[in-house]
């Protein structure tokens, strides 16, 4: 829920309960109204994401995030905030994300930065480009153990994509288009 | 030969995308590459060596950055043993300035590279390789005859953020090895790292 739509709510319910108060009540009721507006509004302002929305995991706990057995189409983007190439494709893994998430497709979006740098780097970063697609940080320093879980072949260079889903899988260790994603996608999809 | 052009395209470009270091065993492509002090530094140079250390890196990544220390770190400890470290730096600096000639005479000079920091200028040294990323390494064994074969690929150790906390040191390990006239264990590992950039 929107701040906005929030402030929008809470003054028209202090509205109509001062409207049908005396002038005494409504001194007495004052403080603790503002407060009632007040709070709400500073614990709910903004539609950022907050550390609190950043998981930070080990690859232990990301194994299961690239294994799901359900309907979707899984997108998972390995990125950095200072690969250049990463930033460039970020703006298409967005438009599509946003393009097909009511049809059944979840991308999800694996920052290798430095979990030190979550706050200074990660999500300063997010917020600026006002990324929707899910965000998760993989602090995980024990490469050599890990990337060729996610694909045998990956040498381990960035940017690179993973989708799988419905009994496709399938690594892709270089850029992609909104095209291409949407080319490798749409066979995927029931609909 | 149109068609033969466009499946050779196709080919090429499928193989590039799945590009892997040259396997260990491989006889190591010779190159000759201009060295951030204006001369030339070529394999053959180091046919008196028992072997030579080359290093895909770059100047902007932090993968590099992190390693950086660790890198001068090998070749001060092995050079005086015999594997001397190389740089080269594989990238298009049109694409990625702070790759340029001038940006790695001055990052060189900053750290004080005891190792030459070659610039793949053609671009035509890292692909024979196969390297994909930086930082890479790529462990050469001198087999004499002008030949020599390579023996790791990867990276330098299990824990790029902090050296305290490493537990296998694998490319030491690997030279530590070589000079013992084995064969290095593991003899490839992999670690994330900048993806090389290619000129359109």
């Amino acid at each position: 829920m929107n701040k906005t739509c929030l402030l929008f709510v809470y003054r028209e319910i202090t509205v109509s309960i001062a409207a049908k108060m005396n002038k005494v009540k409504k001194r007495f009721l004052l403080i603790p109204g503002i407060l009632f507006i007040l709070i709400p509004f500073l614990v709910f302002s903004g539609n950022r994401k907050n550390e609190a929305e950043i998981k930070v995991v080990d690859f232990k706990q990301l194994q299961p995030m690239l294994q799901q057995e359900d309907d979707t189409i899984y997108v998972v983007n390995f990125w950095a905030t200072w690969c250049a190439p990463c930033i460039k494709e970020i703006p298409y893994f967005e438009q599509f994300g946003e393009k097909y998430r009511d049809r059944n497709v979840k991308v999800l979006m694996v920052s290798l930065d430095m979990a030190n740098q979550l706050k200074t780097k990660l999500i300063p970063f997010i917020e600026k480009e006002k990324m929707k697609n899910e965000v998760i940080l993989l602090d995980d320093p024990k490469f050599n153990d890990w990337i060729p879980l996610v694909d045998k072949n990956w040498t381990g260079a960035i940017p690179a994509t993973l989708v799988y889903g419905n009994g496709f899988r399938k690594f892709y260790p270089q850029e992609l288009t909104l095209a291409e994603l949407e080319e490798i996608v749409q066979p995927l999809l029931a609909n | 030969m149109k068609q033969f052009l466009i499946l050779s395209v196709l080919v090429w470009s499928v193989l590039s995308l799945n590009a892997q270091p040259i396997a260990v065993g491989s006889v190591a492509p010779d190159f000759s590459l201009k060295n951030i002090d204006g001369t030339t530094v070529s394999l053959s140079d180091y046919s008196n060596e028992k072997g030579v250390m080359v290093i895909f890196s770059c100047n902007p990544c932090p993968y590099v950055q992190a390693y950086e220390d660790r890198m001068i770190a090998l070749h001060n400890e092995f050079a005086p043993q015999g594997v001397p470290v190389v740089f080269i730096n594989p990238n298009d600096p049109v694409q990625q300035p702070a790759d340029s000639f001038e940006e790695m005479q001055k990052r060189a000079g900053e750290k004080g590279y005891p190792f030459p920091y070659l610039a793949d200028e053609e671009q035509q040294v890292y692909p024979a390789y196969g390297a994909t990323r930086t930082p890479e390494i790529f462990l050469l064994k001198n087999e004499g005859n002008g030949r020599f074969v390579v023996v790791y690929t990867g990276t330098v150790d299990d824990n790029y953020q902090d050296a305290a906390a490493v537990t296998v040191p694998y490319a030491a390990n690997a030279v530590r090895t070589l000079l013992a006239g084995n064969t290095p264990d593991p003899a490839t590992t992999v670690a994330v790292g900048c993806g090389i950039k290619a000129k359109n």
